[in-house]
């Protein structure tokens, strides 16, 4: 079984370690992570973010997705393998990277507004009585202005509705200037206009030449919006353009019994596709 | 002299009235900024605990012939870190680690008390608070740590704020989060200190929540909830000090009770200017 998902989507012939990451915002290599005195979350992770595409990260909950990010942005140790943007270690490469979080993981009930938010994005390092500067402001504002919530700077983030909060987390990671995003779960709960709205914003900014890798449980966005597709359930399942990753075999792989209660899980994702469409 | 200004500057021709005075302007404004905080972090109950760590310090100070406002300072630090610590590393709700801290503070405070026989009346002034019996050196200690406390919140105003509104981020772009975590119960404890001789254990907190508590409820920005509730700090306790001198009753409790009544009166203005304005601030839809 394994051997025919990998023998179904090939993967990239591997280049001269010298030269491996031209090309890529991200190279993941042989990564294995997860909490101290437990089994690791991820195993022998190999994976690649090419500049200016829209990669989507799928699996199911408890595949490995958030500890794979957390690896991805210094916050956990690899137990083996590394992470390299831009060919330097992820600690060494912070201003390349923009993180968005889960909404959840914000406190919105602290008392910042939307412009305050924004501005973090714009946060390089701990200086006493550091001030943001006026360019740090018009990138902000310029961001404010991409999602369409320039009007709202000054409004407290707590008064948000959940399509706007996630808008403003995009905003700040677009505020940061930085070649690598990556988003964590940016469309949960987002009925489809608002995610149509978001994924084409997306898409400016990967043209304008950004990576962008997107963890979601969404199949149906990773199908119609993204360009490459990475299935992830402890391992790399397949990884590849987004039409030849997402068959049946793979994604039953991938989400194994949580997928169990749909018989055929390619029809299931032409169904979810086509609906897509519609919206 | 008219009577309404006699009545109000008249108590200041004592010298003790305007060491009070003094020392109140200081707790306001430090309550004040470092409140806001307390009240949107959630940690009105470790100020609380703070408060009352403290005796421990300022009992075995006394004790052993030291300083008592140092042994506050001191206990008041060190819980504030056991507090980090514990919720870091016990598998216990952070309320929980603080409950815990909070009493085996304060035991060790009354145990120490115990052991004197004669009344202390020194530390009851630390208990209950004794405004009116501030000294020159408290005012100096309070000054200096209160303008410690300024400084540090205007130096890492953004570090603060990035931190308590997403310490996952804060990280990710290499920001120590969680020193700057500590920092902030490191500063509760130091308000608290700040406040503690003039006010007293059992009601200190009161100057880090009322005011900020009753600020949250008309304005909506950080520095706004700090500057208005410094504000509204310095009435209560001009406020209460000048009806406690006047009906000869202690004066922490007056001040506190004059927040709760600001308070209640914040309360009321917001409710009443929620129904009558079609609510200009509400939620847009996405």
């Amino acid at each position: 079984m394994v051997d025919a998902v990998h023998a179904h989507v090939p993967a990239r012939e591997p280049l001269a370690p010298e030269h491996e990451h031209e090309g890529f915002a991200l190279v993941v290599r042989d990564l294995s992570a997860g909490y101290p005195g437990f089994p690791p979350a991820i195993q022998g992770v190999n994976l690649r973010v090419p500049v200016g595409e829209l990669v989507g990260l799928i699996g199911p909950n408890g595949a490995g997705k958030s500890t794979l990010f957390k690896s991805m942005l210094g916050l956990i140790r690899p137990q083996r393998g590394e992470v390299l943007a831009f060919g330097r270690p992820v600690e060494r490469a912070r201003e390349d990277i923009a993180y968005m979080p889960q909404i959840e993981e914000v406190d919105w009930e602290f008392p910042a507004t939307v412009l305050d938010v924004v501005l973090m994005g714009r946060y390089h390092r701990v200086r006493p009585f550091g001030r943001w500067s006026k360019a740090d402001h018009a990138a902000a504002m310029d961001a404010l202005e991409r999602v369409q919530l320039a009007k709202m700077a000054h409004r407290q983030v707590g008064q948000l509705s959940g399509g706007q909060r996630r808008r403003v987390l995009m905003a700040r990671a677009i505020a940061r200037g930085a070649r690598l995003l990556l988003l964590d779960e940016p469309f949960a709960g987002l009925d489809a206009g608002v995610q149509h709205d978001l994924v084409r914003i997306l898409d400016e900014l990967a043209h304008e030449g950004r990576a962008i890798l997107i963890a979601t449980h969404d199949l149906t966005c990773v199908a119609n919006s993204c360009d490459e597709a990475i299935c992830l359930n402890h391992r790399v399942i397949a990884a590849g353009p987004s039409a030849e990753v997402l068959t049946a075999e793979v994604l039953t792989e991938t989400f194994q019994r949580h997928l169990l209660t749909i018989p055929d899980a390619a029809s299931a994702i032409a169904a979810v596709a086509a609906a897509g469409e519609h919206d | 002299m008219s009577p309404l200004v006699d009545w109000v500057l008249g108590p200041y021709e004592f010298e003790f009235m305007r060491r009070a005075l003094l020392v109140l302007i200081v707790v306001s404004i430090v309550g004040g900024v470092v409140g806001a905080f307390v009240v949107h972090k959630g940690l009105a109950f470790a100020g609380d605990a703070l408060a009352h760590s403290t005796l421990a310090g300022v009992s075995v100070a006394f004790v052993a012939g030291m300083n008592v406002s140092a042994g506050a300072l001191a206990a008041a630090v060190l819980t504030a870190l056991g507090i980090g610590w514990t919720r870091e590393r016990a598998r216990v709700s952070y309320d929980t680690a603080i409950g815990i801290l909070f009493v085996a503070m304060f035991s060790i405070g009354i145990l120490v008390l115990s052991t004197r026989t004669s009344y202390t009346p020194d530390l009851f002034s630390f208990v209950f608070g004794d405004i009116l019996g501030v000294s020159n050196s408290d005012i100096v200690g309070a000054l200096i740590l209160g303008v410690g406390v300024l400084l540090f919140v205007v130096a890492f105003y953004r570090e603060l704020l990035f931190v308590a509104y997403d310490p996952q981020m804060a990280r990710t772009v290499g920001l120590p989060a969680r020193a700057f975590e500590y920092a902030l119960v490191a500063l509760v404890a130091v308000a608290v200190v700040v406040a503690l001789k003039a006010i007293g254990i059992v009601l200190v907190n009161a100057m880090l929540i009322i005011p900020a508590a009753t600020a949250s409820l008309l304005v909506t920005r950080l520095q706004q909830i700090m500057l208005l509730g410094v504000a509204i700090a310095l009435t209560s306790s001009i406020v209460g000090l000048q009806l406690s001198f006047h009906a000869s009753v202690a004066t922490s409790p007056a001040i506190v009770l004059t927040g709760c009544v600001l308070f209640v009166a914040a309360l009321g203005w917001q409710r009443w200017r929620g129904r009558t304005v079609v609510a200009p601030d509400a939620p847009a839809a996405a």
